[in-house]
């Protein structure tokens, strides 16, 4: 029996690489200083996602919402193994908070065929974990979270394995389900070389309009619309046209998208500067170590 | 997060070096297959962006999925098991369940049968990347070259029965060479093959050190003419690891422990021939062992690589006398040396890929689709010719060079960690325990120096050298040009008086006279990399300067640089070794007895 799998993702700015100009003045982060990369759980959903389709056949569609950059992610998966790639971009989701974020994405994934849903835990640059669980909600669908093994699926009955932090539970439901995925589920398999020098073509309109923009400065507005359109459909007929969908394609009610759909406020942000400064040396002794659990504790760092 | 191609400058200042336009050009016939398949290149500067990308990826796989696993796979080895299967160490199996699902297990088979269609030079940097990453996998990767044959020599409808499974990574295979009697000396081979009355052919008999001799497809070299001895009785067979092939059992042995070595027992089993009978030695068997020697080649400078990294590294961090012990002239010498002495052996390599990819390319070019104007065709005739020979000559060099090297390097690296490196805590004894096979399997050093010596004393090496001498370099290395000039001229003497003096003289000196050919060679190898259009900066030891900033130098430059001390010092060892050959020394031969002493009795 073959399930079909959507696989939301998200590009992110790489931060195990911080560099001193990582952050703004303003404390917000400066995502130009720092490499866009692929959410490492979100590969790890992907993979688990793969590994159903390897197992038990049925289609792969892996969907970002983002910038016209966020379309190297989706070539990436691709070249893992996906079928189908979309990205939804649009003004207006500018500014989305978790609530929009979920909602957005709910919208286009209605307007697909699915069995399980797949995402990562939570993404590294926000490490709210709350975009899955929403767009379970959403869409109305059982959620299983901290998936670290798929345990087994039959019958359109899925038991899964969850992390709970200090032991583990399992847990048994019926289709549809999302399921938000760990780090520890999996190793992401890397790009399958055939794949990878097919789909290095793909490319989505917009990066295709930019692309001919940058190409011919002095091109006329109706020229360049037929450039572009003629690319589209030589793309589209090679089966390298990665599907772009804006929020009037979504019908997306416009109130809960980007600022207006943002309930989160920022209270206050603090920049936190680390340096080392004083030292102290604690004598490889009992006494020594039972003096520095004592002062951990009495600051309250251990409790 | 480690990539074992971007974080290794040479192998991308020489992928920019070498002429891998023309190289694409060749294995994509004029770029004729981009129609038929999706994912071909439709021009050179596509296939070299493919290149570079499955390098790439190959490379981070090779960094963060392989290399954590090597040290388990060497605890952990390949066993036997009760009912006559092998399980390989479980690091081996995943690494080939990803490198499968990484489509590269057709790494150079064409594109109909769902290979990557890649030149040998692109495989030969593969092959050194998974072997840093894990030496006795590259032993599977590196297996290849048996699908290679098949596509060579079979028919269309026993490449169609096996090579898309190839391809796919669902089976691998391997090449049923050795016997107990039969080492070095393949013409020897007993094990039996014979027809039954419908013309059926069976095998029957013992195969010895058969390197994954478990995997699901065999090619068996194997007498098919009782009534003749010598190679002219074998043939080439293929068939599955059925029921009757037996594995009786699996070495224990000093290194690569993740690849299996089996002792194979052919009780009556169902097989095919491999194109003709009677030529199975020579033509096919030697095809299939010159490619395997090109992947021991790479296989040894991924070692070497990899024991180099650890001794880079302990080199500048372990102090003693009130600083890193890489002030000491000593350790600092041996650190250059065994960083240069990996560059000499990847020169050759690459060098010796691209003339490979040339030899092949010409032969194919001569069968599939000759041209029809006769002088052109004379010229590729010439060409084909040329290369072949070229090939003959450096493919037992770069084999028996990077096998050297390795165990040089891996020796060298225990030096430099002292005791820390006689432990087990840290990778140096196992990059050393996994070079020793290098320089004895698929032919020893001895064997490759008797291959190579014939090159050398045949005309073929001089017309090499002067093509290298022919070319455009930077007015830096002129002075360096005259010494190899010099080099040439003294080896050619020595050649000669070799030759004349015995058959048996030419193979006593041989390895001197190779050594000699082989430091011409690179030493024009660098002076054309010192010399070439292409540069990077690279970081050079330690390069933080006083305002934090790393510091780096032109390759282009640092080439300069390792010409200059490699040619001059080799100068001196040249002279040394024409006066040594042209002693016309026979001791070896006349005083062997009372030099040697009798073998040892027990009284």
């Amino acid at each position: 029996m073959a399930y079909n799998c959507v696989v939301p993702i998200k590009q992110v700015p790489d931060t195990k690489r911080i560099t001193g100009e990582a952050m703004n003045d303003d404390g917000t982060v400066n995502r130009g200083a720092l490499p866009a990369i692929f959410n490492p759980e979100d590969l790890n959903a992907l993979e688990l996602a793969l590994a159903i389709k390897d197992k038990f056949g049925g289609k792969v569609t892996v969907i970002t919402m983002g910038l016209p950059a966020a379309s190297a992610i989706l070539r990436e998966s691709l070249y893992r193994g996906a079928d189908e790639t979309i990205l939804i971009t649009d003004r207006r989701c500018a500014a989305s908070d978790t609530l929009a974020t979920s909602y957005i994405l709910s919208c286009a994934i209605k307007k697909l065929e699915y069995d399980i849903v797949l995402c990562g835990r939570q993404a590294i640059d926000g490490d709210t974990a709350q975009v899955g669980p929403q767009l379970a909600e959403k869409l109305g669908v059982t959620q299983i979270t901290y998936v670290e093994e798929l345990i087994s699926l039959e019958n359109r009955l899925i038991t899964a394995k969850r992390n709970t932090g200090n032991g583990w539970q399992e847990v048994k439901c019926k289709l549809p389900v999302l399921l938000t995925v760990i780090g520890e589920a999996n190793e992401p398999r890397v790009a399958a070389a055939k794949k990878l020098m097919k789909y290095k073509k793909a490319r989505t309109p917009i990066e295709i309009q930019m692309q001919l923009k940058l190409d011919n400065p002095h091109a006329k507005d109706d020229e360049l619309k037929e450039l572009v359109q003629t690319k589209v459909k030589e793309l589209e007929e090679k089966g390298l046209l990665i599907k772009q969908w804006d929020l009037d394609h979504l019908k997306a009610d416009l109130q809960w998208c980007g600022r207006d759909g943002s309930p989160t406020k920022v209270h206050r942000i603090q920049s936190v500067v680390l340096t080392a400064r004083d030292s102290k040396t604690v004598e490889p002794s009992e006494q020594g170590v039972a003096d520095m659990v004592h002062e951990l504790i009495s600051d309250k760092t251990i409790s | 997060m480690a990539n074992f191609y971007k974080d290794n400058d040479d192998i991308q200042f020489l992928f920019k070096n070498m002429d891998i336009n023309n190289v694409a050009g060749i294995m994509e016939e004029g770029f004729k297959f981009a129609k038929e398949f999706d994912y071909a290149p439709a021009n050179a500067a596509e296939a070299i962006e493919n290149y570079e990308l499955i390098l790439d990826s190959l490379g981070r796989l090779s960094g963060d999925f392989i290399a954590p696993r090597s040290e388990d796979i060497d605890k952990q080895g390949s066993r036997l098991n009760e009912d006559g299967t092998v399980s390989y160490a479980d690091g081996i199996k995943d690494s080939l369940d990803m490198l499968a699902k990484a489509n590269v297990m057709g790494f150079t088979l064409p594109h109909r049968f769902g290979g990557l269609n890649f030149p040998n030079l692109v495989y030969s940097i593969a092959n050194e990347m998974v072997s840093r990453a894990d030496a006795s996998l590259m032993n599977l990767f590196g297996l290849q070259g048996i699908a290679e044959t098949i596509n060579a020599f079979a028919s269309e409808e026993i490449k169609q029965k096996y090579l898309h499974e190839f391809a796919a990574g669902k089976v691998t295979g391997a090449m049923v060479l050795t016997e107990p009697d039969a080492g070095s000396d393949l013409q020897s081979c007993k094990l039996k093959a014979f027809q039954d009355d419908s013309g059926k052919w069976y095998l029957h008999g013992v195969k010895r050190f058969i390197t994954n001799g478990c995997g699901e497809v065999l090619l068996v070299l194997s007498r098919s003419e009782p009534d003749r001895s010598g190679g002219l009785g074998l043939s080439l067979f293929i068939c599955d690891r059925g029921p009757t092939v037996h594995v009786r059992r699996i070495e224990d042995k000093l290194g690569i422990h993740g690849s299996p070595t089996c002792e194979l027992f052919f009780d009556n089993t169902p097989c095919e021939l491999i194109g003709e009978r009677r030529r199975g030695l020579a033509p096919y068997v030697m095809s299939l062992m010159n490619g395997a020697r090109i992947g021991i080649s790479a296989q040894s400078i991924g070692i070497g690589e990899a024991a180099f990294r650890v001794a880079r590294d302990y080199a500048a961090s372990r102090k003693q006398f009130g600083g890193p012990i890489e002030k000491l002239p000593a350790v600092r010498d041996m650190v250059i040396d065994m960083k240069l002495d990996i560059e000499v052996a990847r020169a050759l390599l690459y060098e010796t890929s691209r003339v490979v990819d040339y030899d092949v390319g010409y032969a194919k070019k001569l069968e599939f689709n000759p041209p029809t104007d006769k002088e052109q065709l004379k010229a590729i005739k010439e060409a084909s010719r040329r290369y072949g020979r070229y090939a003959g000559m450096l493919t037992p060099m770069t084999k028996y060079y990077s096998s050297e090297m390795c165990n040089r390097v891996a020796y060298n690296a225990i030096q430099i960690l002292g005791g820390s490196g006689f432990m087990r805590d840290y990778p140096c004894e196992r990059f050393a325990r996994d070079a020793r096979i290098t320089t004895i399997y698929e032919g020893t050093s001895q064997l490759q120096v008797v291959a190579a010596v014939r090159g050398v004393c045949s005309g073929t090496a001089e017309k090499y050298l002067q093509e290298f001498a022919a070319r455009q370099y930077e007015p830096q290395v002129k002075d360096l040009l005259d010494i190899l000039k010099q080099g040439t001229e003294l080896l050619f003497k020595a050649a000669a008086f070799a030759k004349e003096t015995g058959v048996d003289y030419m193979d006593l000196y041989g390895r001197g006279l190779v050594d000699i050919a082989i430091s011409l060679i690179c030493g024009y190898l660098f002076c054309g990399q010192a010399s070439n259009k292409f540069d990077m900066e690279v970081d050079i030891a330690n390069g933080k300067s006083n305002n934090g900033q790393s510091q780096t130098i032109s390759m282009k430059k640092r080439k300069e640089m390792i010409a200059r001390r490699y040619i001059t010092k080799n100068a001196a060892m040249t002279k040394s070794l024409v006066d040594m050959i042209l002693s016309g020394d026979r001791s070896t031969f006349e005083q062997y007895q009372a030099l040697a002493g009798p073998v040892p009795q027990e009284k």
